[in-house]
């Protein structure tokens, strides 16, 4: 019976993500690369970018993890490509809060498919899962900009 | 299985809620287990009646807080048949026991070009200490292999353990694979070759009789909290011809003898390695969980934990796609049973079991390099105690089905 609760989680867009990632791989000449851990759980992820005239033009993702944070990092590469690091930034903020429960407004404008993740907000052992690709972004970036 | 062992969930008040609508499985014993009432009741009662600080006061409170505090210490004697309660020390827990022994003892005794030995089974808490250790002393740390079905490999004990070995350090029971190493032989070698026995004994000394004497160690360190035990409260038993030499890592009150200007002598063992004041509460938890254990008897435990596991693996093994980490006889484990599900990621899987009132561990177990060395990232674990019945084991099995069953259609 409870296993129906899952569905809240488990929307056929993330399976399918997950199942068939989006710009999951290496890049053949990244600009920028960083490698992100989740200590508690081993996952580990890496993320590649290239940046041209101001705007992410390529990006990449590989490595291990659960169902959630594979089909978060394959959503935000979705969601983040051809914007800019404000952009972006924004984004990462917003994420932040939908996915903590607070509710950000426009979130659906802001983030496209990914504010379907917002059901992660029932499983809080799992936020850090949905949150991990998109520290990664927000870390590459400002590593860019330094 | 032993009637009598179905009763002991109804000591356990934690245990009787519903969690997400369904009857509450705690199997995360391996991290750490319920309290029953005895215990909470010891905690209560010591506040009420007789909190004080121990070893500087001369008012009644003051001299039964010490009394109880000390008489812990012989109960833990007697419980991992130490010849000496002078040689119980009170630790946080099983990694600062550990950390203690590479600090004080490492230190003081390893130069370069020594050996540490230790196995590809370890806890973080028992590889980092000695890492840390090696690092500073120049001194090389060596893994002993496992076999096939994840049981230490005594023939690859006897070729990294050598004349220049100062350190063997090796967990009693893995966290994860739920093996009971071979320690006397281990012991043995060790000693052959001049070398003294540390053992992580955090995933036995809750669930099996220990006998450090017949193990063979000089040293000895488990937690509390994972055998009825409040948190913060662990024991390090060592043999005091080590102890007496060793140097003390905590100054300040409580360990030293005679304070001067310039120089301070310490108390004698256990006493000089207890600086400030101790988790006096929790040693009197601790004491509390002893009896509650040894009427039972720790054989009883064993046994029942083990005809849990003898229930779960085969039905377990049954489910297409379930792997499962360690030997499958049950014989030659305890409680704890490692698996992931098809390609399922057991982070999924925990939460999915986790909806059907199921509390199980998922990820490296805080063993990374065991992780690497089985070439996987993580796992689930199911963890077995005294309180576990029949019906848990059904309600997990049927869990891991329905969650099969869920996610059929494939994620990862």
């Amino acid at each position: 019976m409870a296993l129906s609760r899952l569905d809240n989680l488990y929307r056929q867009m993330i399976l399918d993500h997950a199942a068939h990632p989006h710009h999951h791989g290496k890049l053949t000449n990244a600009k920028q690369q960083l490698e992100l851990r989740n200590p508690t759980c081993g996952d580990v992820l890496q993320l590649e970018v290239s940046l041209d005239d101001g705007k992410i033009s390529e990006i990449a993702f590989s490595g291990t993890g659960c169902t959630i944070s594979q089909a978060s990092a394959s959503m935000m590469t979705d969601e983040v490509l051809h914007k800019t690091p404000a952009q972006v930034e924004k984004m990462v903020t917003t994420f932040s809060e939908l996915v903590t429960g607070q509710d950000p407004a426009n979130a659906d404008e802001i983030l496209g498919d990914a504010a379907i993740l917002e059901g992660v907000t029932q499983f809080p052992a799992r936020i850090k899962c949905a949150t991990l690709a998109w520290k990664a972004i927000y870390q590459i970036l400002a590593e860019v900009q330094d | 299985m032993d009637k009598k062992m179905n009763n002991y969930e109804q000591d356990f008040p934690i245990l009787k809620q519903k969690v997400n609508d369904e009857r509450l499985v705690y199997l995360d014993n391996a991290a750490t287990s319920q309290k029953p009432r005895a215990v909470i009741a010891a905690l209560t009662n010591y506040y009420y009646h007789d909190n004080a600080n121990v070893h500087r006061g001369v008012h009644t409170l003051a001299e039964r807080a010490t009394e109880k505090f000390e008489e812990v210490r012989l109960k833990v004697k007697n419980f991992i048949n130490a010849p000496s309660e002078r040689e119980i020390i009170y630790t946080k827990g099983t990694t600062e026991g550990l950390n203690w022994v590479a600090r004080s003892y490492g230190m003081s005794h390893l130069k370069q070009g020594d050996e540490i030995v230790i196995s590809y089974m370890e806890h973080h808490s028992n590889l980092v200490p000695w890492q840390q250790l090696a690092q500073k002393t120049g001194a090389q740390l060596k893994y002993i292999e496992l076999l096939a079905d994840g049981r230490l490999d005594l023939e690859s004990a006897r070729q990294q353990i050598t004349d220049k070995t100062a350190i063997v350090a090796l967990t009693h029971v893995s966290n994860v694979l739920g093996v009971v190493n071979p320690i006397a032989q281990v012991a043995n070698l060790a000693h052959s070759h001049g070398a003294i026995m540390v053992v992580d004994g955090a995933q036995s000394t809750p669930h099996m009789k220990i006998d450090v004497q017949s193990l063979g160690a000089d040293f000895f360190a488990f937690s509390g909290h994972k055998m009825l035990a409040p948190t913060g409260i662990g024991i390090l038993w060592g043999k005091s011809r080590y102890l007496n030499e060793m140097p003390p890592l905590e100054f300040g009150g409580e360990m030293i003898d005679w304070v001067q200007l310039q120089e301070t002598t310490f108390k004698e063992i256990p006493w000089k390695f207890e600086g400030g004041t101790q988790n006096i509460a929790g040693v009197v938890g601790l004491g509390a969980a002893i009896d509650y254990l040894s009427q039972i008897g720790m054989e009883q435990i064993e046994a029942h934990e083990q005809a849990l596991s003898a229930q779960a693996l085969p039905a377990l093994e049954q489910i297409k796609g379930l792997k499962i980490y360690g030997p499958l006889n049950p014989a030659l484990r305890t409680g704890i049973i490692s698996f992931n599900l098809d390609q399922l990621h057991p982070h999924d899987v925990a939460t999915a079991l986790d909806m059907e009132g199921v509390a199980v561990r998922a990820g490296h177990h805080c063993a990374q390099p065991l992780m690497k060395y089985l070439g996987v990232a993580a796992m689930a674990r199911a963890s077995f105690y005294l309180y576990n019945t029949e019906q848990d084991v059904e309600q997990l099995v049927k869990a891991i089905k329905a969650t099969k069953e869920f996610f059929k259609n494939g994620t990862v």
